[in-house]
């Protein structure tokens, strides 16, 4: 399992679009979302960095577009980004520069770093000048210490169990799912059969026509479980949406963008609005990179996984921009 | 009222503190009596507890340090001992008062596993 994951990371196509202007510009880049654009019933994603280049017409084409965001880990003041709220507001300023406003935003986690009030109160306010309703669910430093009651007070209110919920916009139906919680030793992610139970049932009047959504913060394919990026029973949770012809899932977690299609399942992850991290296996640990500012665009640079099993993948997930 | 409500505050605040004194200084004596090593040190680097497997002797305070840039817990298998969350350079300790061997893990990045066998 984890050699063929490796052997698919390797196509590193390095069309990240950030140019020579020095480590801020770089951070810039490290601090963007990705603007996702549901046409005829498919997802696509851009990142937002990269938007100039395509011009108004992706995100107007459309039925539905709505932006996602991750890994802001606000309160975070190492080298790798000494300043969080500085790219997550740079993120934020690309999000109100967009030509079609996005409907709203979705946070796959680690939106605090040590799930301090003051941190979520941060990331609240600089999201508040998007003027946009944002979806959260939480990634696990977000639920540090107090399994995760501030995390339900805050985002939580309406949602089930840990924090999980669904949502209808355009048609299409959301649904976020929380993998952050009562991890075992020596294990993954996990959902739990509370939770199981309930998107099982959440989803067995939708018709096999509704596209889904699905996010959470840990990836729910193995990446690298190694270093703990995938999540124990995320087979059960997919098993539920075979019958559906249009599946995305959208993950946080690993500071990276990789893209995957399985079936009629198409995996996004995101890049963090903080600080990178290393591809599976390329370093001791999953640590936070410190790069020097020359080398941060080789690092940064979007690493596709465009990885298909079978003859019928239904969606194109990399957007050539070019 | 409203005063008095407050000085009732501080003062359950003060016993707490020094009952947390109190039950400090109290496990630094035990420690410091034992014949043997008395404590011993596990260092988080790399998303990874080092040594991941400590044998100490019955008394011994071990304490864990995060020398990571991310923060970690130190959560027993069976819920002996539990951390807050480490952020860097932040320390966790606890005495091992009865032999056994005692499994933990970071909550925080399960994968993170360690032992203090306790002879």
């Amino acid at each position: 399992m984890t050699k063929k994951v490796k052997d698919e990371i390797l196509h590193d196509h390095n069309k990240d679009g950030v140019d020579r202007r020095g480590f801020l510009k770089c951070m810039a880049w490290a601090g963007t979302g990705a603007l996702c654009v549901m046409q005829g019933g498919v997802l696509k994603s851009y990142s937002l960095s990269r938007l100039s280049d395509l011009g108004a017409s992706a995100a107007a084409a459309g039925e539905l577009s709505f932006v996602r965001i991750s890994d802001s880990h606000m309160g975070f003041n190492k080298p790798a980004n000494p300043d969080v709220a500085g790219t997550l507001k740079a993120a934020v300023d690309k999000i109100n520069g967009l030509s079609a406003a996005p409907e709203f935003l979705l946070h796959t986690g680690d939106i605090s770093h040590l799930s301090k009030p003051e941190e979520f109160d941060t990331v609240d306010q600089i999201l508040k000048a998007t003027g946009k309703d944002v979806f959260f669910v939480p990634g696990e430093h977000d639920v540090l210490n107090d399994d995760g009651a501030q995390f339900r007070e805050r985002y939580g209110k309406a949602a089930k169990g840990s924090g999980w919920y669904s949502f209808e916009k355009k048609g299409v139906h959301f649904i976020g799912l929380v993998n952050v919680m009562n991890l075992k030793a020596g294990g993954l992610g996990t959902l739990g059969h509370e939770q199981l139970e309930w998107m099982e049932d959440d989803v067995k009047h939708l018709k096999s026509s509704t596209p889904i959504v699905v996010f959470a913060h840990i990836p729910l394919w193995s990446v690298y479980p190694e270093w703990g990026w995938g999540t124990d029973d995320s087979a059960q949770a997919l098993a539920y949406l075979k019958k559906f012809g249009s599946v995305t899932v959208l993950n946080g977690h690993i500071h990276q963008t990789m893209q995957k299609v399985e079936g009629n399942v198409t995996f996004h992850t995101a890049a963090s609005t903080a600080f990178p991290q290393p591809q599976p296996g390329k370093a001791d640990s999953p640590g936070p990179m410190k790069v020097p500012a020359e080398q941060l665009r080789s690092i940064l640079g979007i690493t596709d996984v465009s990885y298909v099993r079978g003859q019928h993948a239904l969606a194109v997930v990399d957007s050539s921009l070019a | 009222m409203r005063r008095r409500v407050w000085i009732l505050v501080l003062a359950a605040a003060v016993v707490a503190a020094m009952a947390l004194l109190v039950s400090g200084s109290r496990s630094f004596t035990v420690s410091a009596g034992q014949a043997q090593a008395s404590s011993a040190e596990v260092k988080i680097d790399n998303f990874s507890f080092g040594p991941a497997a400590v044998t100490v002797a019955v008394g011994t305070t071990v304490t864990w340090t995060n020398r990571d840039d991310i923060p970690h817990t130190v959560v027993s298998d069976e819920k002996v001992f539990k951390s807050k969350v480490l952020d860097t350079d932040e320390k966790f300790s606890f005495t091992f008062t009865k032999p056994g061997t005692y499994g933990y893990f970071c909550s925080v990045h399960p994968k993170m596993t360690g032992k203090v066998v306790v002879q």
